[in-house]
């Protein structure tokens, strides 16, 4: 066994057994009164000590050693090794964790029912650890269905409630999916030898047709856990249902460990690309990104909202990492480094600001018990901390400069202009559609934020619940400020991001961006010899020299005296909140320019006869495509086969046994009849 | 290996596959057993002969167990509760005679190609034996789907169980432990299920198959 030095997988694993222990002990101790600080408390230290090991790991390079244990296939072992990507991921996954933990400390306490969540969170964030510690295909599907089981009994933790039952249910069947098709990809991988551990698929590699296969299934088993469209659907349903620091998880950094899957296996194991892989990966990442955010634009209820962005931001990695595949397949190295930088920085930053977003929605949920944005509003009076953390959030995920999100889409279209290069007119036409997707799904996630944040927090409120709002506790409100601070932090300085981040795109790709530490005035330049660049520290020193110019002028010229007074209303000061913008009016414009085409919208208007003195009503009915078109017909096709199979159910005994002889005699015959 | 070794192990054999023949076409419930009797006995003389030839005395107990429990004790056992169900004047026909044995005789047909195609290059004795082996397991199992009287489809179950014995003394080297639990397993089996007979016949009047299935409201 290796020395327990905070830079190995013994290390790691050790901090993944401390959490399973704590899951453990949590059974017997959920009920207790209490419980919920010492449980969340524990998990945050074992994160905290397994994101400093990750971290020392991705600095300062990742340890030679691996660890195999004598579990698992007696042939395989398990094998766990951290690389550089192994070494971010888990940095990611940990510093996701450490939010959570921190604000599970706060938010456990209103927990209704404590004994169905403490035991399973531990033994999520152990799910998530192990599977990017996994090195054998053994390991890593056991892990993988661990993760998914453990939050699939998270969110089936209020299973009584709504359509919880039915979101959980979903969630499993799309998991159980995503497992069977990662299952055979493992199996093509390894080869009849089975080889299943990672050395051993890398040293045999994968024939070209058997490869392409493999890369198919990786599409339908990592797309399905990340939430790639159409394999989305149970997503928006189960996130919103776990409790809201498990949403966070689940949403901020289970999807990113499906991104991980897929990078390991597409860029480590299967060997050389082909420069058609990238075709698909970058359509269903477009794809993933604009119907993401058109579904997110829709919703009406606040995590939903949070669970379709999600789907957008897992189509813009899939684009960063498509477009590393296309460069990579063309030997264009700095190129298909740049790609990958952004991928993985925008998967970083997405863990950020997605998990301030859902805590800020349990916090608003904590202090209002409403999800319903149309009965929200007004928050920013009460709960001012919140709403601030959450507005840099919202400007962050819109990628506003000088925040995080700027500075990974900003590479991503930087790589995206690279495009002409490539020689193959298949990726020389599509890539800038997809670059176009992109450009209109930022536009439309700017408005989907705004819109959030505007109906949420801002205007009057507009029920009782959200009037006798209060502020959050300290713990919650500390998560999200550290998170935010984060935010801040990677959008000023990104080259500090991109320089560590550089150790896995050389092990990945071969080459790596220009060192970014080098520059001076700390900008970042996306390949050597391009001559745009961006300077996240000017811009925020140029925003806040501008802002606090016009606050000061403001102040100074008008009067000083605040003075709250009705807004003007056209001369008819209205007592109601309801007459202010809802989100449904919000969205209207861009429900009714896609509605048709996307959303199968019907919109009827119901207008009373002159003298009648009901009210109008509009009546919207939007549909989701993917639902009907795919997963319908699967459904009916499954539950036809299953009516007719039931009949074998009701066989006598005689005809068990004749179909058991026919069968035996048939078998025989073929083997009598087979050259 | 002589000639004559070779011959007499076939004779013994396929009187076994000659038992199982009879065996289908007797439908009265005591004949049924006496021919399985005989069977054991074909079964135990065939298992000693391969004793003889292979020089292996431990087969000896496997033939002493097929002659005590399969020729003695099994059929007095059935005999039994035959007379006590009062079903032995039982007579059933589900299929015709006629069409059982021609499918019988296409079996034996078929399990003697595959037997000697698979087989191709193993020991002469052990070939014959095999597929000799193969043919009782067939028709035993054809026995049990052509059938109705739950006795009748025990009988069908302990001769493909013959037809078992046969295969495993035919490979050289098979060991006394297996054989020995395979023997006791059909023992437990058997009590199993004349012990499942008694209840069926308290319950439903009857030990004919079909009547569970009308019970159980099935398929029409």
């Amino acid at each position: 066994m290796a020395p327990m030095i905070p830079a190995s997988p013994a290390f790691a694993l050790s901090c993944v057994g401390a959490l399973l222990a704590i899951a453990v002990l949590a059974i017997p101790g959920g009920r207790l009164r209490d419980a919920a600080p010492v449980v969340y408390g524990a998990c945050l230290a074992t994160s905290l000590v397994a994101l400093g090991g990750a971290l020392i790991c991705l600095l300062a390079g990742p340890p030679a050693s691996n660890v195999v244990l004598p579990l698992g296939l007696p042939w395989v072992g398990a094998h766990f090794r951290i690389d550089a990507l192994a070494a971010f991921f888990l940095a990611v996954v940990n510093l996701g964790a450490v939010a959570a933990s921190l604000y599970g400390i706060g938010y456990g306490r209103h927990e209704s029912e404590p004994q169905r969540v403490l035991p399973f969170f531990p033994a999520f964030l152990a799910g998530m650890n192990l599977v990017v510690l996994a090195d054998d295909a053994f390991s890593f599907l056991l892990a993988w269905e661990f993760m998914s089981l453990a939050s699939w009994a998270l969110v089936m933790a209020h299973h009584r409630e709504g359509d919880n039952a039915r979101a959980g249910y979903v969630y499993i069947v799309m998991a159980s999916f995503g497992t069977l098709a990662l299952l055979l990809a493992f199996g093509l991988l390894a080869g009849p030898e089975g080889g299943y551990a990672f050395a051993a698929i890398r040293a045999h590699g994968a024939s070209a047709p058997s490869a392409a296969l493999v890369l198919g299934l990786v599409l339908l088993g990592a797309g399905s856990k990340a939430g790639l469209a159409p394999l989305h659907v149970w997503l928006p349903l189960a996130h919103p249902a776990a409790p809201s620091h498990v949403s966070a998880l689940m949403s901020g950094v289970m999807t990113k460990v499906a991104v991980y899957g897929f990078i390991r296996i597409v860029f480590d194991l299967l060997g050389p690309q082909a420069w058609w892989w990238g075709l698909p990966v970058l359509a269903a990442g477009g794809g993933s990104a604009v119907l993401g955010v058109l579904y997110a634009l829709m919703q009406n209820d606040l995590k939903r909202v949070l669970a379709y962005s999600t789907i957008e931001n897992i189509g813009l990695i899939f684009v960063g990492l498509g477009l590393t595949i296309a460069f990579e397949a063309n030997g264009f190295h700095a190129a298909a480094a740049l790609a990958l930088t952004a991928a993985l920085f925008h998967v970083f930053n997405h863990a950020l600001f997605k998990s301030i977003l859902f805590f800020g929605a349990g916090a608003v949920l904590t202090a209002t018990g409403e999800r319903q944005m149309d009965r929200l509003g007004g928050l920013i009076h009460k709960m001012p901390l919140t709403s601030f953390l959450v507005l840099i959030a919202c400007a962050a995920i819109s990628a506003l400069p000088p925040l995080n999100g700027f500075a990974s889409e900003w590479l991503v279209f930087q790589a995206i202009l690279l495009s002409p290069q490539l020689p193959q007119w298949g990726l020389k036409l599509l890539i800038p559609a997809v670059g176009a997707l992109l450009a209109l799904s930022a536009a439309l996630a700017a408005a989907c934020f705004v819109r959030v944040f505007g109906i949420v927090f801002l205007g009057r409120p507009r029920s009782q619940q959200a009037r006798d709002a209060h502020e959050v506790d300290r713990w919650s409100i500390s998560a999200m400020a550290m998170l935010a601070a984060l935010c801040v932090i990677a959008g000023v300085l990104p080259g500090f991001m991109i320089d560590s981040i550089a150790s896995v795109v050389d092990a990945l790709t071969g080459a790596r961006m220009p060192a970014q530490a080098s520059l001076q005035w700390l900008s970042i330049v996306p390949v050597a010899e391009s001559r745009s660049s961006y300077n996240g520290l000017l811009v925020f020193a140029f925003i806040a020299a501008s802002a606090s110019l016009a606050a000061y002028a403001i102040h100074r010229l008008a009067s000083q005296a605040v003075r709250r007074a009705p807004a003007w209303d056209c001369g008819f000061p209205d007592p109601s909140p309801s007459t202010q913008y809802s989100a449904e009016s919000f969205s209207q414009p861009i429900q009714r320019v896609f509605g048709s085409y996307v959303f199968k919208a019907s919109e009827r208007i119901d207008m009373p006869a002159p003298g009648d003195m009901r009210p109008a009503r509009i009546k919207v009915e939007l549909r989701d495509l993917a639902w009907e078109l795919i997963y319908a017909p699967i459904a009916q096709a499954v539950s036809f086969t299953a009516e007719r199979l039931n009949r074998l159910q009701f066989l006598t005994i005689r005809v068990y046994l004749s179909l058991v002889f026919f069968a035996l005699v048939t078998l025989l015959l073929a083997l009598a009849v087979w050259p | 290996m002589g000639r004559l070794e070779f011959d007499v192990a076939h004779l013994l054999a396929g009187g076994l596959v000659l038992m199982s023949f009879m065996l289908l076409y007797q439908d009265r419930l005591f004949a049924l057993l006496n021919v399985f009797a005989l069977q054991a006995v074909v079964l135990a003389l065939s298992v000693s002969w391969q004793a003889y030839v292979q020089g292996a005395p431990h087969l000896y107990v496997t033939a002493a167990i097929a002659l005590v429990f399969k020729a003695i004790v099994i059929p007095v056992a059935l005999h039994r509760i035959i007379v006590r169900l009062g079903i032995h004047r039982e007579v059933e026909n589900v299929v015709g005679v006629g069409p059982t044995m021609l499918a019988g005789m296409g079996l034996v047909a078929l399990s003697m190609v595959v037997m000697l195609r698979v087989t191709a290059d193993a020991y002469p004795l052990a070939r014959e034996d095999l597929a000799f082996a193969l043919s009782v397991v067939l028709l035993g199992l054809l026995m049990m789907v052509t059938r109705n009287n739950a006795v009748s489809q025990i009988v069908g179950f302990m001769s493909l169980e013959n037809g078992l014995i046969l295969a495993a003394t035919g490979a050289k080297g098979m060991p006394l432990v297996v054989e020995i639990s395979v023997a006791f397993s059909v023992l437990i089996a058997f009590i199993v299920i004349g012990t499942l007979l008694f209840r069926i016949r308290e319950r439903f009047d009857t030990v004919d198959a079909d009547a569970l299935d009308r019970f159980r409201g099935g398929q029409r």
